[in-house]
C-alpha cells in the first residue's frame, strides 16, 4: 500500500511586507513558484487546489491565472483569515482519501499597496449607505475591525482581571522575533510601556496591540508521504486538523472570552495524539493581542481566564516554554488582510529546522490556529517532524 | 421607546428588507420587536425566519427597551464619515433584559463614564417611516 499520510512539502512566500510591484494575483502566482521550488514536484503534478481571496477573484480565478486547470480538487472554502487552516484540513482528507495527488493552497494581496490607508480607519462603509442582510444590525454605529476586538478585550479583562500589560507582553514577545526577519515590517525592539503609551484605536487595544497593515501572499503544497520520499524537503506530517464557528458578525458573539478554538482546538490535539504541553511552538492569528490570548486559552495551553498571567510570566517568548509567531508575526512582520497561510509556512519552517537564529530547538510539534473574521471562526492544524 | 427625529441622518442606513422589515418598521413606531419561539421558547436578535435552537416559525415580541451594557469599546479612529466628525464614540452590545442581545451605540453621557453592567435605556432615530435606529442611552431611575 502507498503511504498517503499528507504532508507538506513546498512553502513559498511572495515578497512583502511592501511590493508595488505586484498585484494580488502576482502575490499568489509568485508564492507558488517558490513554493515549487522548494518542493521540488513539478507545476503539472499539481491536481488539487485551494484558495480565497480578498476581493472578487476567488479560487476559479486562481487555478485559471496560475494554470491549474485540469484539477481534480479544488476548495473555496472562506472563513476569513483561517480559511487556510480549514483548507489544510480539507486538502489532507483529500489526499487521504485519493482524491487527487498534489494540491496547492495559495493566497495573495497588496492590501498595503491597493490601499494605502492605516490600520482602523474604516472606509467600508461610506455616509448615507445603504446596508441590507446581516451587516444593517451594526452599520449604523461606526463600530470598526479594532472595534470589534476590543468588545472581545474589554470584557474578558471585566470577567478575569486581563490588563493592558499582559496583553502587551503578546506584542512585546513577537516584536522580538521580528527582529530576526529581515524583511519584517517592523524590527526595532519594544516594551510593554512603549505598547500601552501608544495611542489608544479602541479602547483597551492601542495601536501596538493591532497588527501591521501589509502586502504579501503564500503557497503551500500538500501530496502523499510516499511522493515526498523523492522530493527536495524533509516533508512536515498534518497529524491533526480541524474548525468551528461560533458566529461570524461580532454582534452575534455568544460568549465575548471563548473562541471556536475551545472546540476544534482539542478536537485537532486529540486527532494528533498530543497535549497541549507537548507543542514547541505556537503560529497563531495574532490579528490582535487579544485574539493570541484567546486562542491559547482555547487550545488549552492554560486555563480559561489565566491568559493574562501565562504570557505575562514569558511561556510565549524567545527562550519560552512555546515560543509564538517566531517569524514576526502579524504584529510586527506581515499581514496582507488574511494572514492564515503565513502560520502553516512559518511551522513548517521550524519544523523542518531552517529558521535560523528563529529556530526553536529540537521543534518537532507545532499548531498553527488561525482566527477569521472577528474571532468567529477557527481552524486549527498540528504538524509534526516525525511520521505518525 | 422614545422617538426622536433626526434633521439629516447621514450614517449608513440599514435597508430595513428581508425578515427583518417589521422590526425595522416598529423601530420607527417606538417599539423594540425581539423574537421569541412558540415551540421552544427561544428569544432571538437580529430577526430570521427560523428559530436557530429549534428551527421551528418564531413570534414577534415587544421587548421593554431595558437592558445592562454587557461590553463596549470607546472609538477614538474611524476614517468614514460620518463617524471621523464624531470621535469618541461608544460602540457597546446590550443584554436585554429579555436575553437576547444587540450592538448600539450609548449616547447622552460622557465616554469615561461608560462601565460593564450599566443600566440602559433605548431609544430610537426615526429615519424614514420604515425605517427606525435603536441608540441607547444611561437609564434613570425609575425609567
Ligand atoms: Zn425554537
Amino acid at each position: 500500500m502507498s503511504d498517503r499520510t499528507p504532508v507538506i512539502v513546498g512553502v513559498g512566500l511572495s515578497d512583502y511586507p511592501k511590493a508595488p510591484h505586484l498585484d494580488g494575483l502576482g502575490h499568489h502566482a509568485q508564492a507558488l513558484q517558490r513554493a515549487l521550488a522548494d518542493s521540488g514536484l513539478a507545476k503539472g503534478e499539481l491536481d488539487g487546489y485551494a484558495g480565497v481571496g480578498m476581493g472578487a477573484d476567488q479560487a476559479p480565478t486562481f487555478t485559471e491565472y496560475l494554470g491549474i486547470k485540469h484539477h481534480r480538487y479544488i476548495d473555496g472554502t472562506m472563513t476569513g483569515g483561517s480559511s487556510f487552516e480549514f483548507h489544510i484540513q480539507h486538502a489532507a482528507a483529500a489526499i487521504r482519501q485519493g482524491l487527487c495527488e498534489a494540491v496547492a493552497i495559495t493566497y495573495g494581496s497588496n492590501f498595503l499597496s491597493a490601499m494605502g490607508r492605516s490600520l482602523g480607519t474604516g472606509g467600508f462603509l461610506s455616509a448615507g449607505q445603504r446596508v441590507a442582510g446581516t451587516a444593517q444590525y451594526e452599520a449604523p454605529y461606526g463600530n470598526t475591525l479594532v472595534g470589534s476586538y476590543a468588545l472581545a478585550a474589554r470584557r474578558h479583562m471585566h470577567e478575569f482581571g486581563t490588563t493592558s500589560e499582559q496583553l502587551a507582553a503578546i506584542a512585546v514577545g513577537v516584536r522580538e522575533y521580528a527582529g530576526l526577519n529581515p524583511s519584517a515590517m517592523y524590527r526595532d525592539p519594544i516594551t510593554v510601556d512603549d505598547v500601552v503609551g501608544s495611542r489608544l484605536i479602541a479602547d483597551p487595544l492601542h495601536k501596538l496591540d493591532c497588527c501591521v497593515v501589509s502586502d504579501g501572499g503564500g503557497a503551500i503544497i500538500v501530496t502523499t508521504a510516499e511522493r515526498a520520499r523523492d522530493l527536495r524537503q524533509p516533508p512536515v506530517y498534518v497529524l491533526g486538523a480541524a474548525g468551528s464557528q461560533t458566529h461570524w458578525n461580532i454582534s452575534q458573539m455568544p460568549d465575548f472570552t471563548s473562541t471556536a478554538a475551545a472546540s476544534c482546538g482539542p478536537e485537532a490535539l486529540a486527532q494528533a495524539g498530543i497535549r497541549p504541553d507537548e507543542i514547541d511552538t505556537l503560529q497563531l492569528y495574532d490579528s490582535f493581542t487579544i485574539t493570541v490570548m484567546m486562542l491559547i486559552e482555547g487550545l488549552g495551553l492554560c486555563p480559561k481566564g489565566e491568559g493574562g498571567a501565562f504570557v505575562a510570566e514569558g511561556n510565549l517568548r524567545k527562550g519560552g516554554r512555546v515560543p509564538l509567531n517566531t517569524d514576526g508575526g502579524g504584529l510586527s512582520s506581515c499581514h496582507p488582510g488574511m494572514r492564515g497561510i503565513f502560520l502553516l509556512a512559518e511551522a513548517t519552517r521550524q519544523l523542518r529546522g531552517q529558521a535560523g537564529e528563529a529556530q526553536v530547538p529540537d521543534c518537532s510539534i507545532a499548531v498553527a490556529c488561525g482566527s477569521g473574521g472577528w474571532l468567529s471562526c477557527i481552524g486549527a492544524v498540528v504538524l509534526g517532524k516525525d511520521h505518525p | 421607546m422614545e422617538v426622536r427625529e433626526v434633521e439629516t441622518w447621514t450614517r449608513p442606513t440599514p435597508a430595513g428588507d428581508g425578515a427583518g422589515a417589521p422590526f425595522w418598521a416598529a423601530a420607527a413606531e417606538g417599539r423594540l420587536l425581539i423574537q421569541h419561539c412558540p415551540a421552544c421558547g427561544w428569544r432571538q436578535f437580529y430577526p430570521r425566519p427560523i428559530c436557530i435552537a429549534c428551527g421551528a416559525d418564531p413570534d414577534w415580541e415587544e421587548a421593554s427597551g431595558r437592558g445592562r451594557l454587557h461590553t463596549f469599546t470607546v472609538v477614538r479612529q474611524n476614517g468614514a464619515e460620518p463617524f471621523r466628525g464624531q470621535l469618541p464614540y461608544v460602540v457597546a452590545m446590550i443584554d436585554l433584559e429579555e436575553g437576547p442581545r444587540m450592538m448600539g451605540n450609548v449616547t447622552g453621557c460622557e465616554v469615561d463614564d461608560v462601565f460593564i453592567g450599566m443600566p440602559m435605556a433605548a431609544y430610537a432615530v426615526k429615519v424614514s417611516d420604515d425605517v427606525g435606529v435603536v441608540f441607547w442611552e444611561p437609564a434613570t431611575i425609575g425609567s
